[in-house]
């Protein structure tokens, strides 16, 4: 049975960072560039893990960008944890030791994680305190942006159905 | 001959980054090490040159958890370089985003952080599959705590509505009335988190700590008062550097306190509570008697129940600042800034913070000083586990590692913050 359409509402795009620690700040730019073309809420989040899940809470997609160690710099990964943990060793950089990948997880564990939720994560360097992007960080925010504008566009129109296959 | 080497390369549910290593030796401690790799921080370095005006926005960025404190400690060293009095509804609003902080940050440190120890799960999300209920309550309660942040410091993290001399903007009595409504909420999860703690096992450890913390003649402190110490210390901020010293460790990127007369001393929930129990409201201390607490605590593994206790009074008290709030004719006062030198200590969630700034003639300032809790306390976290460990010799090594993550814990180390400087020409075999 077909269930009835989602209200736009029910996606949000949050970009995760720390604008004061070098690449750390690349989630917080893209969600800035996302602002006016993304069709969607997006929010800019520091990562604190309870007020990421208040972001979660009730929506049906949920696309986070965030920086991450491992990738190399400017390098963008994409998951999806709608249903398996954030792999060993795929941390999204957190200064919190409660960030993101405990926020989704603790999302799952309380039955509050969205349908589908994605993280893009953005391959970063340098996070230094007080550093703005580095370069191969700054060049890679077009392809991101350009990325989650695409994957939103397909979630809205005919990519709908993936939701309620 | 035996030896055995504890390593805990990465500390979990702590915030930042830090290890401990600890050695043993034929049944005897020989060494522990906290040891601290977060990237360093230069802030007292960058604030040298920057406006004076500049630094409750700058030291807001040291911490994502307790951005008020940097903020509070460094405009009210800026004041007293100035000599400039906050009015009292101005005091009270910084009082009421205190007590945001202290209601986020133990909230999450209490839920997320240290009750999985208590109840034997590896984190906070292991522990919600079974106990929801209370996960959700704490996610709520902090929420509360941001509430107060977002209204009174213009957004929840980094708050940018504090200056020297009061707040760019103040809020109205209409915007504070919805925090008042989610407040008397909190306040009932508050007091079923003193409960609901008050139930855990603790371990039999006491110890003999040297307290400090702030004291003010009325209230519970959170901004102003002197620094005492349950072994008689009672000074102004101006003192703190004739008092402390900050010294360095080879195995560690951080500095580490000790009171020059004594040695180690702690500042925190435990030291604030059981130096100010009198200064808690009726209903508060009964409370904490109600969960086992005397007027002091000296178990560090109870300092979970004192953190809930500290929650109640923040819900308690920032209902009564709302109550009583009146709207400031100006949101700040004039500051007339000159060559001096300031000083202050507030209460951060994690303990005792003190700021000293020197600015010159044009307000520029010369020279920072930031001394977070968390630096303070670490040498009494490794005397804590020099105490404790030969009684828990006989446990089995992931036993051990865990009690020893979870004596770390009882500080809720914000090693980020503690971090902050890094004296690169340290002697590493000195």
């Amino acid at each position: 049975m077909a269930e009835a359409p989602l209200p736009d509402a029910g996606t949000v795009v949050i970009g995760v960072g720390n604008a004061m620690q070098g690449d750390d700040a690349v989630g917080l730019v893209v969600a800035r560039a996302l602002v006016d073309r993304a069709g969607v809420p997006v929010e800019e989040h520091d990562g604190e893990a309870a007020g990421l899940i208040d972001l979660l809470r009730g929506r049906t997609v949920a696309i986070i960008v965030d920086a991450v160690r491992g990738p190399a710099p400017g390098d963008v990964r994409r998951l999806d944890v709608s249903d398996a943990p954030l792999p060993a060793g795929w941390s999204p950089f957190s200064s919190h030791g409660f960030g993101v990948a405990e926020a989704v997880e603790l999302a799952r564990a309380l039955g509050v994680l969205p349908r589908l939720c994605v993280i893009y994560g953005v391959g970063g360097a340098a996070f230094a305190t007080g550093e703005s992007l580095s370069p191969p960080v700054r060049a890679a925010v077009p392809a991101v942006t350009a990325r989650v504008v695409d994957e939103v566009r397909e979630i809205l129109n005919a990519g709908r159905g993936v939701l309620h296959a | 001959m035996t030896r055995k080497t504890i390593k805990v390369d990465y500390l979990a549910r702590v915030e930042g980054e830090g290890a401990l290593r600890v050695s043993l030796r034929d049944g005897e401690v020989r060494k522990v090490e906290l040891r601290i790799f977060e990237p360093p921080r230069f802030f007292e370095a960058f604030l040298r040159g920057r406006a004076y005006a500049e630094a409750p926005d700058i030291t807001a960025r040291i911490c994502g958890i307790c951005p008020v404190a940097y903020q509070m400690s460094a405009v009210h060293a800026m004041e007293n370089a100035f000599g400039v009095r906050i009015p009292d509804p101005l005091r009270q609003l910084r009082r009421l985003l205190y007590c945001g902080e202290w209601i986020e940050s133990h909230t999450l440190h209490m839920y997320m952080l240290h009750a999985p120890d208590f109840l034997g799960y590896e984190s906070a999300i292991a522990m919600a599959r079974d106990h929801a209920a209370h996960v959700e309550r704490g996610l709520r309660l902090k929420k509360a705590g941001n509430e107060i942040v977002r209204v009174v410091g213009g957004r929840e993290i980094h708050p940018i509505n504090v200056r020297v001399g009061g707040f760019y903007r103040t809020p109205s009595r209409r915007e504070l009335a919805p925090l008042a409504e989610q407040l008397e909420w909190a306040r009932d999860a508050a007091a079923e988190t003193v409960r609901w703690v008050a139930t855990f096992d603790f371990p039999d450890c006491e110890r003999d700590y040297e307290f400090v913390a702030m004291r003010h003649p009325s209230e519970y402190p959170f901004n102003e008062g002197r620094i005492v110490s349950s072994r008689g210390l009672d000074i102004g901020a101006e003192e703190y550097d004739t008092h402390f010293e900050e010294r360095h460790v080879p195995y560690s990127t951080a500095l580490q306190s000790v009171l020059r007369a004594r040695g180690a001393y702690l500042v925190g929930p435990l030291a604030r509570y059981s130096l100010n129990f009198d200064r808690l409201s009726p209903d508060v201390q009964r409370a904490a008697r109600e969960a086992g607490l005397g007027p002091a605590c000296t178990n560090p593994y109870r300092s979970i129940v004192v953190r809930a206790v500290e929650t109640l009074h923040a819900c308690e008290e920032a209902l009564r600042i709302i109550r009583d709030y009146e709207e400031p004719e100006e949101p700040c006062v004039s500051v007339d800034a000159g060559p001096a030198t300031g000083y202050a200590c507030t209460e951060a969630p994690r303990g005792l913070l003190y700021h000293r700034y020197s600015v010159s003639a044009d307000g520029t300032i010369t020279d920072a000083q930031i001394v977070p809790p968390t630096s303070q306390n670490q040498t009494s976290i490794e005397d804590d586990l020099r105490a404790f460990l030969p009684g828990w010799l006989g446990m089995d090594d992931d036993a051990l590692k865990w009690r020893c993550e979870q004596t770390i814990r009882n500080y809720d180390p914000c090693i980020s913050c503690s971090c902050h400087f890094l004296n690169l020409e340290v002697d590493r075999n000195g």
